[in-house]
């Protein structure tokens, strides 16, 4: 039987964050992860914001594997047989630092856990953990291919179907209407055909959110990055909604339909599909939180249910690792005190309430209502599209004013529910 | 890629290190169990499908492990597990 001080279950950014600022203190840390290597089983849409984060990991960032700095944050509408774009660009997202990258990562997480590994720290991979050692009442270990292995604290960074803290009973299995599946491909196309087809210069990057058609009105939408030399694509759907509302097609489909939309078409012509990935995401924001500690043991990330989605902006990886972070700040208070309990370790929820993690999740907590408005996926998108077909359709005859196009669409009625929708988005 | 590709070719693409038991079996009895069937559209790697019988049938191969039956359908009718270490979907891009 081994004896470790921190044992991490693991390696994704709350994991590895939480390593790798447990290091150099001379705790004996050790992390499992059930994959081949850290980051074969993790999947991000995705893009990482490093501003709230950057400090905590100083260092880190000149030498990370980051794909491209967003310089365009790219918004469109997506009606049937129609789309409105809105991209906006400006001089601070080119300035350094930037404040977010695309990121893949299985490149991303392997290279964190090299630098952990650098920092003394062991990382076993291909080790599932199969349950929880439980002794009055701790959390005294993890049991792991057959083995004991025993720790004064136990943080559980398994993700977001997080059996860990369901086995000690910090959690349940959690609502589908909770969480949504993002399905993504990774396709392969020259950086410099991506600078040309998405205006970028050098490592400038791209990120585009498509809401509306893409879903067939549930709730979700579709995405677009752009890495150095690859385009994330995909599309996220409410698995609550989508289970409510039955989806008229498979979720595979349905990414097919996305990418053969004359929107998206031209963009990925001629790449090749090189991945194809799956992975669930929290979508309850602050309600939907799991506990956050128990006696000997620690939840952080996707398994805390630590992401969020505010309409404009989806984030979950800063929240990863600043809550490995924080789960660290906080293993070391309690070994500081000698005491793994509960009450000790709870200094963790204390260090999130006072950062921008729970600051943010208490702030937004409406917008999962918000954004679940069921107008946003059918409704405004067409609204929207016909709206700007009359404004540049020049029919045979006479064309009308502004005005009248305007009135046309937005009647009465319409109008007082827009202002009442207004109310509801001014949440985000 | 005006054309759609196969979802087959899709999964084909990634690396998978055989499973040696399945991670995820429907419980015994549910096949026909009503809350299996939200699985049919939503699992990305399209692994549950229904015979005439109204049978509903899981293939493990192309697991993503992404977790949406076990939201979507619960463990009431899915035992349901992460495979053992070091096998499974590898993702190389993530």
């Amino acid at each position: 039987m081994e004896k470790f001080d921190v044992i991490i279950v693991g390696a994704g950014l709350a994991g590895l964050g939480a390593a790798y600022t447990l290091a150099d203190h001379g705790l004996e840390v050790l992390v499992l992860e059930r994959g081949d290597y850290p980051g074969a089983k993790n999947v991000t849409g995705g893009r990482l914001y490093v501003n709230p984060i950057r400090d905590f990991f100083p260092g880190l960032w000149e030498q990370a594997p980051l794909e491209r700095f967003i310089t365009h944050e790219v918004l469109t509408l997506m009606a049937k047989e129609r789309s409105v774009t809105l991209d906006y660009s400006g001089n601070e997202l080119r300035e350094e630092p930037h404040q977010g990258y695309s990121v893949l990562r299985s490149k991303f997480d392997r290279w964190l856990a090299e630098q952990v590994e650098n920092k003394g720290i062991m990382v076993l991979s291909k080790t599932r953990v199969d349950d929880v050692i439980k002794e009055n009442g701790n959390v005294a270990g993890v049991l792991a291919g057959g083995d004991e292995l025993r720790a004064d604290v136990v943080i559980a960074c398994d993700g977001v179907i997080s059996l860990l803290s369901e086995k000690a009973g910090l959690r349940s299995p959690g609502s589908p209407h909770n969480f949504a599946v993002g399905v993504k491909e990774v396709i392969s196309l020259e950086s410099s055909v991506i600078n040309d087809r998405f205006h970028l210069e050098g490592d400038e990057g791209a990120a585009r959110l498509f809401v509306g058609e893409v879903t067939k009105g549930k709730f979700g939408g579709g995405f677009l990055y752009t890495n150095r030399e690859s385009l994330s694509l995909g599309i996220v759907i409410g698995i609550g909604d989508a289970m409510d509302h039955t989806l008229p097609v498979e979720v595979p489909l349905l990414l097919e339909l996305f990418k053969g939309r004359p929107e998206l078409a031209p963009l990925i012509k001629g790449g090749s599909t090189v991945e194809y990935s799956a992975h669930v995401i929290p979508e309850g924001g602050f309600n939907a939180l799991g506990n956050l500690c128990g006696n000997g043991i620690l939840v952080a990330g996707d398994a805390a249910g630590l992401a969020l989605n505010a309409g404009f902006t989806v984030r979950g990886m800063e929240y990863a690792l600043a809550s490995g972070y924080f789960a660290a700040r906080a293993v070391l208070k309690a070994k500081e005190a000698g005491n793994f309990r509960a009450e000790t370790l709870g200094v963790y929820k204390k260090f999130l309430e006072e950062s921008f993690v729970l600051q943010d999740f208490r702030k937004f907590r409406e917008s999962p209502a918000v954004v679940s408005n069921p107008r946003l996926f059918t409704h405004y998108p067409e609204l929207t599209g016909n709206l700007m077909k009359d404004i540049y359709s020049i029919p045979a005859g006479p064309k009308d004013r502004l005005f009248s196009t305007l009135r046309k669409h937005i009647t009465p009625g319409e109008l007082w529910a827009i202002l009442k929708d207004l109310r509801s988005f001014s949440k985000l | 890629m005006s054309e759609q590709m196969d979802l087959k070719v899709k999964l084909g693409l990634d690396v998978f290190k055989p499973v040696r038991e399945p991670h995820i079996k429907i419980r015994p009895g549910m096949e026909r169990d009503p809350r299996l069937r939200p699985a049919l559209r939503l699992c990305p790697a399209g692994l549950y499908s229904e015979n005439e019988k109204g049978e509903i049938a899981l293939t493990i191969d192309g697991c993503l492990e992404c977790g949406t039956c076990r939201l979507a359908c619960g463990t009431e009718v899915l035992d349901w597990n992460y495979p053992e270490g070091g096998t499974g979907v590898q993702f190389r891009f993530g």
